[in-house]
């Protein structure tokens, strides 16, 4: 299938891209290609981490799944309505839009796939429940020194991209929220297996305050990459810090592995 | 890295320590410093510790630090239960402006974890092919009789510590404390610290059952934080009763 020829190839990509750059742990690569630093030490601290994961971490290890007598209770913390004006990261425009969806329970709501995918489309939530779901019980570590352990149901990002068709030359995913946040992954964590879009939450819908109607997982970071209460995903060749309600303009690092 | 001989060694004993200890010494230092201060600040942020695989506010911890306003803070809306029974499962949300100064702290750690990891390796692969851990720091067995032990122990409580001569060879108590800080303390600080990485854990998940749980390494690693805050005061304390500009001159290029 060409569907799938794309992946491969884009997979092959990945793959010599890291082995040709591990090895230099801060020069070599262009800059596009890598989170920037922006002359700040801090940030080339989170870069050699970066470089250093992805050069000495085996790709795509499994995080660890729990059983179900091991859920915990879960704090939600950041947005936890994105139509509340009071919320710190209100959307003006996006905010009272969010409104109008939920009160519809989310039947008009459509998640958008652009950038650089062969075929650029909108997912509606029955179109992502119908696609093969997975359901796994894993921690959530979040940066204040916290954890959660909870179990999420969802659809693999792996298939939503693969759906729109992933250009080869595709390095970066960005994904956009309701609120005024925004998070990137490489395409590494994008393609792992349980980097998930999750509609479910210990075996009922997303509550409102953990992301509702679809949220990110990224088991292989910190919490704050799970990006809640999802608008549209956009797929990049370049790295794009996503501005002012990206992690760097905000001071934190862009990657967190660890 | 500082290329050394076991001549050049012998040499620089004389006159103090080796200059790889030298420089190390104050690499090593001033690492764990930055990482003693942005790990204090990150404490900060949730001063709560738990013993396990997850623990949070909704849950119950093993002990609280009243070290910032984050400490038994109420902020928090009334809980919605996923499901019932004797440990209900529950989420709530945070209604509460915590502190959290993480964006430069949790970086600033990790950078500061970087040069205290490459500079520990190469004081360890140093230490170890120059004789300089069994030969310096490792008390053989002998020493280890209970007599001397006891003796040395005295001394230390009546604080009669002859003046040192700023550098090897170290006396027993000496040698077991930092025997203890190179191979327990400061191994522990770094594994328990990797047991919190989700990406590492991923790769290596031995990690989590090392020390139980992500949070029990992180209860962990606050404990050998504390022991090697304890062993930074003693330290110091005991440079200045034995000779502090000595050994100053000793562990510096200052003359």
């Amino acid at each position: 299938m060409k569907k799938d020829k794309v992946v491969i190839i884009n997979r092959r990509k990945l793959i010599t891209g890291l082995a040709s750059t591990s090895g230099l742990l801060l020069a070599g690569c262009s800059s596009k290609e890598l989170p920037p630093t922006y002359g700040n030490v801090l940030r080339m601290g989170d870069l050699l981490t970066y470089r250093a994961f992805r050069t000495l971490l085996p790709a795509q290890s499994l995080v660890r799944e729990y059983g179900r007598g091991d859920i915990t209770s879960s704090p939600a913390v950041g947005t936890s309505n994105p139509a509340d004006p009071h919320e710190e990261l209100y959307n003006a425009e996006r905010g009272p839009l969010y409104d109008r969806l939920k009160a519809g329970a989310f039947a008009d709501w459509r998640l958008r796939i652009e950038g650089r995918v062969a075929r650029p489309r909108s997912f509606s939530l029955a179109e992502l429940r119908a696609l093969p779901s997975k359901t796994q019980i894993t921690k959530h570590t979040c940066e204040e020194g916290w954890s959660a352990i909870a179990e999420w149901t969802g659809v693999p990002l792996r298939a939503v991209l693969e759906a729109a068709g992933i250009l080869p030359s595709a390095r970066f995913v960005n994904f956009y929220a309701y609120d005024d946040s925004g998070e990137g992954i490489d395409m590494l964590d994008a393609l792992h297996p349980q980097t998930i879009l999750a509609y479910g939450m210990n075996g009922r819908e997303l509550p409102l305050a953990h992301g509702a109607p679809l949220r990110l997982r990224v088991e292989t970071q910190l919490g704050y990459k799970s990006l809640k209460f999802l608008e549209r995903i956009v797929v990049k060749d370049e790295f794009d810090d996503l501005g002012k309600i990206g992690d760097l303009q905000n001071g934190w690092a862009w990657y967190v592995g660890i | 890295m500082v290329a050394v001989t076991s001549s050049e060694e012998r040499k620089g004993s004389v006159a103090g320590h080796a200059r790889w200890v030298r420089v190390s010494h104050w690499v090593l230092a001033a690492s764990v410093l930055t990482l003693a201060f942005s790990g204090f600040e990150i404490l900060m942020v949730h001063p709560r510790l738990y013993w396990g695989k997850a623990g949070n506010d909704l849950t119950p911890a093993l002990f609280e630090l009243p070290i910032s306003r984050n400490y038994k803070h109420g902020g928090w809306a009334p809980p919605v239960v996923f499901s019932p029974g004797a440990h209900p499962v529950v989420s709530a949300a945070r209604t509460y402006d915590i502190f959290n100064q993480n964006s430069w702290g949790r970086s600033l750690h990790f950078l500061a974890a970087w040069f205290f990891v490459v500079t520990g390796l190469i004081y360890l692969v140093t230490g170890f092919t120059s004789g300089h851990l069994w030969r310096h720091l490792v008390p053989c067995l002998r020493e280890l009789a209970p007599p001397l032990l006891w003796r040395d122990i005295a001394i230390h409580l009546r604080l009669r510590m002859p003046p040192a001569p700023g550098g090897p060879p170290y006396g027993l108590l000496q040698k077991l404390t930092y025997a203890c800080v190179v191979f327990v303390a400061l191994p522990l600080v770094v594994l328990s610290g990797l047991a919190m990485s989700p990406a590492v854990t991923a790769a290596h998940p031995g990690l989590l059952d090392l020390f139980g749980g992500s949070q029990s390494a992180r209860t962990i690693h606050f404990f050998a934080f504390v022991a090697l805050v304890l062993f930074l005061i003693v330290h110091v304390v005991m440079v200045a009763l034995t000779g502090f500009r000595r050994q100053m001159r000793a562990m510096t290029f200052w003359g």
